[in-house]
């Protein structure tokens, strides 16, 4: 990932802040700039989501991608945030410890880096909660 | 105009080795080690926590305890010897991820183990002066000890995070009064990129740690006129469980007054994270009116006393964040092997 990329979505990445459709009560992470069901009727406000979830699918990763290979074999799972939207992100438990419906909250935690030299990449991951 | 802890947060990984598990790889005695040093195990970071990590949930903790806006957060100070860069700050990380930014200042401070309290100082300055309206000062770590070495057995992850105001009504604890004591000791130091730091031998106990802690524990009793019997708690900084119990004696403290603060012997050494995580534990166990002894050391070498006394407001907060017992319990343990990969100890290339 470029360091120009990263910075664009740190302050989503780092506090779960994506959008709130005001004119439909819908809410969306990553955080859109256009709502998809009112078009130009939308309203897009900033939102920062509470935080807490609820995995509805996972799995686990036992042939990482480059820089994840020593955290093998480590969960993926999706989240589903007490709003509505869902967030893709390692869950950070055994892999035998996980389960669909289960309860999660937010963490701050390094999600990767440019190797030796490059940038650290932080942001949310997700616990038993 | 008084000044004061407005709140504090903790964080201690979840994972930890025992001191036996050290000894064994290394051919040591694991029971002459754990009763010499007072430390049964050590919290180790998870492979994607750090010093910014640790410092993030630490100052999350303390906006969420006493309910504080960050945006009156006009100050993010973090104190550590293990900040995740050698250029750019583990402070800016902090104070974006707590929405404190962008009307604050922030630098990284570094101190050996101290870096965390020299911070609170700092703020303490800030918010007297007006300057600002509360300051976040942060002692955390991922302390580093080489294989083999006398430190890999109490070198422990962990930090705590202070807000620092001038508003008596917020406050947990008032700060009555500081004092420090500074010398240029060679007992202990890290050289540019090098992976792990050197101590100098001799240089640690008495002309370091008891002298320090000593001439700033009684450097501020004499200033402020108190003796260790005004006092209900007291914290010094714990490297290991040895040097607190030794420094208290020596000062006239007892052990029932250091109890509540020493966690050390199930937690390891935290470093800038030291003093102020057995602060944060007596804290989370005070009745508003205790008075309060605490004194940081950092070698290289100085000690940084401070006189709390505890309001009322401290029964209103103390649950609203995890406190350091809760912390401290359901403990998932590792073996050397694992802890080497965590540490990034096993060459790869």
């Amino acid at each position: 990932m470029s360091v120009a990329r990263f910075w664009r979505n740190q302050i989503h990445r780092y506090n779960l802040v994506g959008t709130h459709c005001k004119t439909c009560d819908s809410y969306y992470y990553p955080p859109r700039n256009v709502c998809p069901k009112c078009r130009r009727d939308g309203e897009i406000e900033s939102h920062k989501f509470s935080g807490p979830g609820e995995i509805v699918t996972y799995t686990v990763i036992h042939t990482a991608a480059e820089g994840f290979e020593h955290q093998a074999p480590y969960v993926l799972g999706i989240v589903q945030l007490d709003e509505g939207p869902r967030f893709t992100s390692q869950i950070v438990c055994k892999p035998e410890d996980v389960h669909i419906g289960m309860k999660v909250k937010p963490v701050f935690r390094k999600l990767g880096e440019g190797g030796d030299r490059g940038m650290i990449y932080y942001g949310t991951k997700y616990i038993p909660a | 105009m008084s000044v004061g802890i407005v709140s504090y947060g903790a964080y201690i990984p979840k994972y930890r080795i025992k001191v036996e598990d050290i000894a064994r790889v290394w051919g040591d005695d694991a029971d002459i080690l754990s009763a010499g040093l007072m430390v049964n195990e050590k919290s180790v970071p998870d492979m994607d926590e750090d010093t910014a990590t640790i410092a993030v949930e630490a100052a999350r903790s303390a906006v969420a305890r006493n309910n504080i806006d960050p945006k009156r957060i006009g100050a993010v100070y973090t104190g550590s010897e293990s900040h995740p860069y050698a250029v750019k700050p583990t402070s800016t990380i902090v104070a974006e991820a707590i929405e404190a930014t962008p009307a604050m200042t922030a630098a990284d401070f570094e101190f050996a183990c101290k870096a965390g309290t020299a911070a609170i100082q700092a703020c303490m300055g800030l918010v007297s002066s007006g300057m600002v309206d509360l300051g976040m000062a942060i002692g955390a770590d991922v302390s580093q000890g080489a294989p083999g070495d006398a430190l890999e057995y109490t070198a422990a992850a962990g930090g705590v995070a202070c807000i620092i105001g001038s508003k008596e009504s917020e406050m947990v604890a008032v700060i009555e009064d500081t004092y420090s004591f500074t010398t240029d000791i060679p007992d202990f130091w890290r050289r540019e990129g090098m992976a792990y730091p050197e101590h100098g031998g001799r240089f640690t106990g008495e002309p370091g740690y008891f002298k320090h802690v000593s001439g700033a524990a009684n450097g501020l009793m004499e200033k402020m006129g108190t003796s260790p019997s005004d006092y209900d708690n007291a914290v010094f900084h714990q490297p290991n469980g040895k040097f607190p119990s030794r420094v208290a004696k020596m000062l006239g403290f007892s052990k029932e007054q250091i109890k509540p603060g020493l966690v050390v012997p199930r937690l390891g050494n935290t470093y800038s994270g030291s003093c102020m995580m057995g602060i944060a534990a007596t804290l989370d166990q005070a009745k508003p009116g205790d008075r309060i002894f605490a004194t940081a050391f950092g070698s290289g070498a100085g000690g940084d006393a401070f006189s709390f006394r505890v309001t009322d407001k401290i029964d209103e907060v103390r649950e609203a964040a995890p406190t350091v017992e809760g912390l401290l319990a359901d403990p998932i343990y590792m073996d050397y092997a694992m802890y080497a990969k965590h540490k990034g100890k096993i060459r790869l290339t």
